[in-house]
């Protein structure tokens, strides 16, 4: 089963770092707050991500298996 | 307008203020007993009714969700915050037909299985809130103490279902992260089903006509009716209930339109996207139609712009006001807003900087999913209409300093 990195985006201050630790899923914004370029994580950047999570100031980061809850989806 | 009988604001005039509960009964009949009321999920689902908050999730499938919890009791919070700016339809059902509305909480509290009912309502709707507080007051033996009216606080972000239920819970009206949603843990620690008044309302009539009485209500492949919200420089603005799939342009006839030059128009509210007058004339008010067409219905805004105004002033303005109503707790929205309404009002006063335009085009794409609550998803979204609604008079404005009217901008001082 696939894994997804997601970020809680309050307590994310845009410190960077997962950036430079996972740089071929993450991006910056002009404000150094994080563009995830795809939420999913293939295998061999699994230890990168799990590095880039351990490694935030302020555990904003979360990598989880599988499927996305199940009920209603995301709603305005 | 055609009509189909009975709908949400049939019955004495608006003016005449709230129906009484012996109108209410005497035009609409009983509520289905208490046992028939678990069926109603099914109903609700046949029905293919949507949400009317602005999201469009179908009714029946969440109360299924909430009604299939693990264990204890829900709550039922039905959303009257209204803070979009350019929407009244739920205050004006609040106000004037405030027993549907209790009808359709009361319902929902059945079906799923709660024993609470939040009534949430913006505390800037004053005759919604006193029309709802006598209403349950006339209704205390069908209540007793299961409903109770919370006043939400003034705010576009307040009505966020996360914020809703923080505010209950904390008086405190920001968003919260996800998960957990509302219908997985919310008021109290418990499954919460978030409903908009208008959706809920639509329940109370599904329930006593039938799933097919409201389905055969549209037009064309559209299911149902709605209330929507009518502005800009027609006679006849304000709030009146349409079959779903009416073109927007017999909206606008109904609203008095002659022949003012119209120029564009907002569908959906602050949240939606705008349309050229002449691509959305003859386009159907239908959600599902909409979404593939890459418009909202949202909760129902038709918001007018007249020829003369510029549309890059028209959504600078709105821009700068949905970057002051975020709440402030993550970096994209605090930051890319601000950015967003920035720029474009620069562009819009002759003031712009040589790549405030190309910006734009970036950042109008970062917005979405890049807060706790779609609050960015909804500037993005209206951002980009923008650029393509009106990417010449963009355009005109980075390049030229002027707008299409030929008026020279002033760089601003
Ligand atoms: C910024 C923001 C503001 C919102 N404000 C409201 C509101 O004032 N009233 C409302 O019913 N829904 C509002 N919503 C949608 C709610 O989160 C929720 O989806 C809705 O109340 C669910 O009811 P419905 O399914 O009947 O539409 C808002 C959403 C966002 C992202
Ligand atoms: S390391 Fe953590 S706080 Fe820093 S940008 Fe990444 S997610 Fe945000
Ligand atoms: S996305 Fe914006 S409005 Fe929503 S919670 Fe974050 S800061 Fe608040």
């Amino acid at each position: 089963m696939s894994e997804v990195i997601s970020v809680d985006r309050i307590r994310c201050d845009g410190h960077g770092l997962c950036a430079e630790l996972l740089p071929e899923l993450i991006d910056l914004d002009d404000w150094g707050y994080p563009l995830l370029r795809s939420g999913q994580v293939p295998h061999h950047l699994r230890d990168h991500a799990k590095r880039a999570v351990a490694a935030c100031p302020v555990q904003a980061l979360r990598l989880q298996t599988g499927v996305q809850a199940a009920g209603p989806s995301r709603r305005a | 307008m055609l009509q189909r009988k009975p709908g949400l604001l049939d019955g004495p005039p608006f003016a005449a203020g709230a129906e009484s509960p012996a109108a209410h009964q005497g035009r609409l009949g009983l509520l289905p007993a208490r046992r028939d009321r678990l069926g109603l999920v099914a109903t609700l689902e046949a029905s293919g009714l949507q949400g009317r908050g602005g999201a469009g999730f179908p009714v029946g499938r969440k109360w299924r969700t909430v009604a299939e919890r693990a264990r204890g009791n829900a709550v039922v919070l039905a959303n009257g915050a209204e803070g979009e700016p350019l929407s009244a339809k739920d205050r004006t059902l609040m106000a004037a037909r405030p027993h549907l509305v209790l009808d359709g909480a009361l319902l929902a509290a059945d079906a799923v299985g709660a024993d609470r009912i939040v009534l949430y309502v913006g505390e800037e709707h004053h005759t919604a809130v006193a029309a709802l507080e006598r209403a349950l007051g006339e209704r205390r033996r069908e209540f007793g103490r299961r409903a109770r009216l919370v006043r939400a606080p003034v705010g576009y972000v307040s009505g966020e279902e996360t914020a809703a239920v923080h505010y209950v819970n904390e008086a405190d009206a920001r968003p919260t992260s996800t998960p957990p949603r509302p219908f997985q843990r919310g008021v109290d620690g418990r499954a919460t089903l978030v409903q908009n008044v208008e959706s809920l309302a639509l329940t109370a009539l599904i329930a006593r006509f039938g799933d097919d009485w409201y389905r055969t209500a549209g037009r064309g492949s559209a299911a149902g009716s709605a209330l929507v919200t009518v502005s800009g420089p027609v006679p006849y603005p304000g709030v009146r209930e349409i079959e779903l799939g009416t073109p927007v342009g017999e909206v606008a006839a109904a609203a008095g339109h002659l022949r003012e030059p119209l120029e564009a128009v907002l569908l959906g509210g602050y949240f939606g996207a705008w349309a050229p007058i002449e691509e959305a004339w003859h386009a159907a008010l239908d959600p599902a139609a909409m979404r593939a067409a890459g418009l909202a219905f949202g909760c129902g805004v038709v918001g007018f712009l007249p020829g003369e105004v510029c549309g890059v002033a028209a959504t600078a303005r709105i821009l700068r006001y949905m970057a002051a109503a975020s709440s402030g707790q993550c970096g994209p929205c605090v930051f890319g807003l601000a950015a967003v309404a920035e720029a474009t009002t620069r562009l819009a006063t002759g003031a712009a900087l040589p790549d405030d335009l190309d910006r734009l085009n970036r950042w109008c794409g970062q917005l979405a999913g890049r807060g706790a609550c779609r609050h960015p998803d909804g500037a993005g979204g209206l951002l980009q209409s923008a650029l393509r609604v009106f990417g010449a008079e963009f355009a005109a404005h980075q390049w030229h300093r002027r707008c299409k009217h030929g008026h020279l901008l002033r760089k601003a001082a």
